[in-house]
């Protein structure tokens, strides 16, 4: 039998699993975006540091990500748009836990695609509609994978990714958002 | 020979001036759990109590709605040396044939049940315990906990945001839809309890709206036997809880979408949708009087339809391996449950369309009389197999307390006389 190699450490997963079930303190991280803005609608965030297992912690390296509006939407294009990095999250989301399912499961993945599309009717945004909301009508995700294994268990992975991912969560479930002027 | 009379002794309490009863084992609750507990303690001559806060069968008189039938066929609803013998083994009881069933079981092996004798503390002593009951204390040396798995419903905290003009009910206050007032109904879970009031109301004329979390979908009938045919006899209900992958998972499994009707129909989410129910993702919360729900249904959705798939063709496999294939119908396939292209997302609880909601959001066992530190943060018990980290404590009827049969009717025996089994080498241990 050959062994299953996706490049996730499903025992260190595992091993964290354990270890947080009598550590819920430990459990508890924060994420860090600090954002600012550049010009018209363009703004530039930085993520490098954030919060977990008790204490700081670091990225390897800082990334910036450059939010702009097509043109369009008579901007300059300087980047995507906030509800595509949205995508972003999701897509990243969903095939990282494809990847760690099929680990876990001892499936060896070829490929992996995915195309995700959200539906969005921008008369919201504008205001033309005060029935519309601003945010997404819909997303959907289409996943294109190549394993070794049946379509049936290929579904239950991608059903289980849905099921502990935390975008998913985080899109499908309203969550509390506090904004506040410093 | 059986030991109908415990063999009580009194001394006096100096702290009371009451005395107090010597007993080697109290059991609490006389459901069929602490009754089964009682058959293996008389089997072995030990001398033991029942206590009930009630009568016997005390659940299934007070904490169950009027229409409900067992979900498990009459055959299968055996207990120690006592099954159903009437003309309808296919048939499900009914509450009042199941408080007579049980009423049957406790007379049949003698039993002694002391009722209307509410245990208000047990407390660890020397060597054994102190119980505290409303009729006086009881020294013992080993406690049977069988007080049920179901003394609460549970409800989100956030029930406490629903408008005030909202009525809430859980399934212990449901009784049936006549005390339901007229307007929509939001029925929160769709495990059994949940399908079967989502499916009540909307017959009596009622909309109903049913938001839907993770669930499990069986068919009532599978290739013309009971689907829990299926669970006994190809052995996944005996699944013991050590062989189990993970265990917290499935000691919290929901009860299936099943319900014993003379029909024998399916309940699932597509028989639902059929009778005009309109499905909703999972409560997510309660925000400003609307009600939020999940986008996530049709994950849910899809997640039950390929658990129950992969159900279904273990039991093909098990049949055409075992050679019963010959016995039962051809293999069956389910369409996927459909879901529609898009669901709502908020119910605003102040407009009028609902005017009750219904918490079918699971129970939980209730241990605040229990004063020995075997009660995890989550309030549920710690232990292996039912056996408890404290000498002499014992519980049954939990679910998947040993086997994945424990929560129901037939999966006390095993569990009783494993857990009676322990609590009688322990004596003998301690006596030598
Ligand atoms: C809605 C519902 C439907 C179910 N349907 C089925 C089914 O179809 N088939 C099936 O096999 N199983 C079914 N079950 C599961 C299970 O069989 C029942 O929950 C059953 O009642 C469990 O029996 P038990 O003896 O463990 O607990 P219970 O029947 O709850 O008995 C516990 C007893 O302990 C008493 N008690 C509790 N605390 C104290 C105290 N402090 N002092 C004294 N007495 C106390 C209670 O009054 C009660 O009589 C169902 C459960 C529910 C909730």
């Amino acid at each position: 039998m050959s062994v299953t190699d996706n490049g996730v450490n499903v025992q260190a997963l595992l091993d964290a699993r354990e270890a947080l079930k009598g550590a819920p303190e430990a459990a508890q991280f924060t994420w860090r975006a600090s954002a600012k803005w550049e010009n018209g609608v363009h703004s530039t965030t930085t993520i490098q540091n954030f919060f977990g297992l008790g204490k700081e912690q670091a990225h390897k390296t800082k990334t910036e990500f450059s939010a702009d509006h097509p043109e369009v939407f008579a901007a300059e294009d300087n980047g995507i748009t906030p509800i595509e990095y949205l995508l972003v999250g999701l897509a990243s989301c969903l095939t990282a836990g494809v990847a760690s399912v099929a680990q876990n499961r001892g499936i060896q993945l070829r490929s992996v695609e995915s195309t995700v599309e959200g539906n969005h009717d921008i008369r919201g945004i504008l205001g033309v509609d005060s029935d519309v909301r601003n945010g997404f009508n819909d997303v959907k995700v289409t996943f294109n994978i190549d394993a070794d294994a049946s379509k049936e268990d290929i579904q239950a992975l991608v059903a289980q990714s849905q099921k502990r991912s935390a975008v998913f969560d985080a899109l499908t479930n309203p969550t509390n958002v506090t904004v506040e002027v410093a | 020979m059986r030991s109908p009379t415990p063999q009580t002794s009194r001394s006096k309490s100096p702290e009371a001036g009451r005395a107090i009863e010597h007993v080697s084992t109290v059991v609490v609750g006389a459901g069929h759990a602490g009754l089964a507990a009682s058959h293996f303690l008389s089997d072995r001559s030990i001398d033991h109590l029942v206590l009930e806060r009630g009568e016997v069968a005390n659940s299934w008189r007070h904490e169950r709605w009027d229409s409900l039938r067992l979900l498990t066929p009459n055959w299968l609803n055996r207990l120690p040396g006592y099954s159903y013998q009437g003309p309808d083994p296919d048939g499900y009881l009914t509450m009042g044939e199941v408080v007579e069933f049980i009423e049957h079981f406790a007379v049949a092996s003698r039993a002694p049940v002391r009722t209307c004798t509410s245990v208000g503390s047990v407390r660890r002593e020397a060597d054994g315990y102190l119980v505290s009951t409303s009729r006086g204390d009881i020294r013992c040396r080993a406690v049977v906990l069988a007080s049920g798995a179901c003394n609460v419903p549970t409800v989100p905290s956030f029930s406490a945001e629903l408008p005030a003009s909202v009525e809430q009910l859980t399934p212990f206050d449901y009784r049936g839809p006549d005390q339901v007032s007229d307007g929509g109904v939001l029925v929160v879970g769709a495990s059994a309890t949940g399908v079967q009031l989502a499916a009540e109301l909307q017959r009596s004329g009622r909309q109903v709206i049913l938001a839907v979390g993770e669930h499990v979908r069986l068919p009532r009938v599978y290739r013309g036997r009971d689907v829990l045919w299926w669970m006994d006899a190809s052995g996944v209900w005996d699944q013991r809880y050590d062989e189990v992958d993970d265990l917290t998972r499935a000691r919290r499994l929901p009860s299936p979408q099943l319900v014993g009707t003379p029909e024998r129909s399916t309940l699932d989410l597509n028989a639902l949708t059929a009778l005009g129910v309109e499905l909703v993702g999972r409560l997510a919360t309660v925000r400003d009087g609307c009600a939020l729900f999940s986008g996530g249904l049709r994950n849910v959705c899809s997640l039950a339809d390929l658990k129950m798939r992969r159900l279904l063709a273990g039991f093909d496999e098990w049949a055409r391996t075992t050679g019963r294939a010959v016995e039962v119908g051809p293999p069956e396939e389910y369409v996927p449950t459909v879901v529609a292209d898009s669901t709502r997302l908020r119910l605003d609880l102040r407009g009028g369309e609902v005017g009750t909601v219904v918490w079918a959001t699971g129970f939980r066992p209730d241990y605040g009389w229990l004063d020995v530190p075997v009660v995890d943060e989550k309030g549920r018990l710690r232990h292996e197999g039912g056996v408890l980290d404290s000498p002499g404590l014992y519980a049954l009827g939990l679910p998947l307390l040993r086997r994945r049969r424990s929560t129901f009717l037939s999966g006390i025996e095993d569990d009783a006389r494993a857990v009676i089994d322990h609590l009688a080498r322990d004596f003998a241990v301690r006596r030598a």
